[in-house]
């Protein structure tokens, strides 16, 4: 298995528990347990129920008819936009918190940029009856007002995280640090495929069950189980990691990661983790990382608050190494250009997350029997202002 | 004889001291660990500092946010190093994130310390196992110490295992928190002090985080070889400066 976790938590020459001391019972304690709690019938029943009944999955894979039109092959749109929330978020959180009970933690932390995250922790501590805490960055908190009404509807605490730039890194760092002074009772709940291991191949199995599904749907559609390429837009990374995880040791199954290059690669206003990166540790992950030549850290920019992370996952950060993904940057203009267009063409208006992966068919060549899917990731309510702003709706 | 080994073999309770390289002001460096060593201080950790210091509480966060802005970086604080060991024989620890370190390349981070006089290294994102595979012939070769951390949580395996590998001393951190957190210790705190010291370990141990005043100093070295204290210090700094070191540690030790 080339692109599964290793013993030590690497994903080839990626991944790791780059972490102080302090936070070393912690990750062992879910290191030794995730893997028997998630292959556990008894969990696998309620995850399941509770993915059906609350969640609403298995969520569809539609045929874009226009679509396919336009760009001359045949795509598919997996529709996490309708998971309860809006978002692919939730399978995550949903698996977390299960773990969480059955490991007796009573309280819950996590991150959160855009709120989405944070959004979908919020529910489901609500869910389970669990003190919820979320940090934010103060930049955020201001510029995500819904969001953040959102969680206090459901009960969460919001920490605005006041250190560095203000914004995600420093709202996971926050949230690191919170762990590290409340290390017996709590539970924190990434919500991407980065941290330190076991977290990327906890969530990416959680997400796992975007992929476990096309494979149905796909084969009811097109008599196969395998698409000829997977397309998903990737800032951390978990919404791609969910729809590639199936396919992963399948070479005839290619892969396109579209990550966020803001006002372009070399305006100094970017995301674009795969040409900008350097190797380095964030987060407690050995990753690609933006980061000056000294070491810092770089604060990313993109209009999607989703995709503006410093890294990528490191099971991303292999398979860009491995050339086993193909990696796509694209830019705030097209991005919102590609989110007017699929609102058009299909009805379906999406967050500016996913209008990033619309955006790559501009610069990609199919066949016209080809196969696509993509990771339809979230829907775009929470962005409308954005929206309104850029086309003056 | 390594430095510190030097002063852990010593009589006596040691002092040790961190401080943000680089702040406040950018060529503050030499002039800090001069005054420290007069003021009687026993051991320097120097901090490199880092955007993402993610066991640092609110003071260290700030005065490394602070001494990055005023330029400081690995380069710059070898070429501010240079001469110090012609001024003064104290041990002399640099304290980083791995990051950094990784970015300047770890064995030719390790030779410039060398150069410079650096007696050992401290870097709290930097796995043991990690360490022992990768770098440890590396530190080696340079003559340089890596001591490491234990905490409230550390199993008491794990903390033989760390004993048994450790050279120089172990960096007890005092509570489940980042630094710079509290000021007080608790009962919880000194049943686990009680605890490590009965362990009997073959390594001399230094508490740290959450020391910050004299009470604190004073309980933790009954149970410890020495303490550090870091954010107590820069906050001295900050609102006192440079001048005012003396004065300082007169108030822990006095």
């Amino acid at each position: 298995m080339k692109y599964s976790v290793d013993k030590e938590g690497f994903y080839g020459n990626f991944g790791g528990a780059f972490v102080p001391e302090m936070l070393f019972p912690n990750l062992e304690e879910l290191e030794k347990n995730y893997n028997n709690i998630i292959n556990d019938k008894d969990f696998k029943t309620e995850y399941n129920n509770l993915l059906k009944d609350y969640v609403g999955r298995p969520t569809p894979l539609y045929f874009a008819e226009r679509m396919s039109e336009k760009y001359k092959c045949k795509i598919y749109l997996k529709r996490e936009d309708l998971c309860h929330t809006g978002a692919h978020k939730i399978n995550n959180t949903i698996g977390q918190i299960l773990l969480a009970k059955r490991l007796g933690k009573t309280r819950i932390i996590a991150e959160t940029g855009a709120g989405q995250h944070g959004v979908a922790t919020a529910t489901v501590c609500a869910l389970a009856g669990i003190e919820c805490v979320i940090y934010m960055g103060a930049v955020d908190i201001k510029r995500q007002a819904p969001n953040v009404a959102r969680m206090k509807m459901l009960g969460a605490s919001i920490i605005s995280a006041e250190s560095g730039s203000k914004t995600l890194k420093d709202a996971t760092n926050e949230a690191i640090r919170d762990w590290i002074n409340n290390p017996l009772t709590t539970h924190y709940i990434i919500g991407s495929v980065v941290g330190p291991h076991p977290y990327p191949d906890m969530v990416a199995k959680f997400q796992s069950i975007v992929s476990k599904e096309i494979k149905t749907q796909l084969y009811e559609k097109e008599g196969t189980e395998n698409p000829d390429y997977l397309i998903a837009n990737i800032g951390g990374g978990s919404n791609a990691a969910g729809l590639y995880y199936e396919y992963l040791e399948n070479d005839n199954v290619k892969i396109i990661s579209v990550e966020a290059a803001g006002e372009g690669i070399e305006s100094g206003k970017s995301a674009a983790t795969s040409v900008l990166g350097k190797v380095g540790i964030i987060h407690g992950s050995k990753t690609l990382l933006m980061q000056t030549t000294d070491g810092q850290i770089i604060e990313p920019y993109s209009i999607s608050a989703g995709l503006d992370y410093p890294g990528v996952g490191p099971l991303h950060a292999h398979l860009l190494e491995s050339k086993r993904a193909q990696f796509i940057s694209i830019t705030d203009q097209d991005a919102m250009k590609a989110g007017l267009e699929i609102s058009k063409l299909e009805g379906i208006i999406p967050a500016i997350e996913t209008a990033h992966a619309f955006a790559a068919f501009n610069y990609l060549e199919f066949k016209k029997d080809d196969i696509v899917v993509v990771n339809f990731s979230g829907r775009g309510d929470k962005d409308l202002n954005t929206y309104i702003e850029y086309f003056d709706l | 004889m390594n430095r510190i080994d030097k002063k852990l073999n010593k009589e006596g309770k040691l002092l040790s001291i961190y401080f943000t390289a680089g702040y406040p002001d950018l060529n503050n460096t030499q002039e800090i660990i001069i005054k420290l060593e007069e003021s009687g201080v026993d051991m320097i950790e120097i901090g490199l500092p880092f955007s993402d210091p993610l066991a640092d509480g609110p003071t260290i966060q700030d005065s490394s946010t602070q001494a990055i802005k005023n330029g400081m970086n690995s380069n710059v604080l070898f070429d501010q190093l240079k001469d110090i060991r012609s001024k003064v024989s104290i041990p002399l620890i640099v304290m980083g994130y791995f990051n950094p370190i990784l970015q300047y390349g770890v064995e030719a981070f390790c030779k410039k310390c060398s150069e410079a006089g650096i007696d050992g290294l401290i870097i709290p994102d930097l796995p043991i196992n990690y360490f022992e595979l990768k770098y440890k012939s590396i530190f080696k070769d340079y003559g340089l110490y890596n001591m490491f951390l234990i905490a409230p949580q550390t199993p008491e395996e794990r903390i033989r295992h760390i004993d048994e590998i450790s050279n120089g001393f172990i960096y007890m951190v005092s509570s489940s928190s980042v630094t710079g957190s509290k000021n007080t210790f608790d009962s919880d705190q000194l049943a686990y002090f009680k605890k490590i010291k009965e362990m009997n370990l073959s390594s001399k141990r230094i508490i740290g985080f959450g020391v910050g005043n004299k009470e604190t100093y004073n309980t933790a070295v009954q149970y410890s070889k020495g303490a550090i204290i870091g954010s107590a210090f820069i906050k001295h700094l900050k609102l006192k400066g440079v001048n005012s070191i003396n004065e300082f540690i007169k108030s822990i030790r006095k």
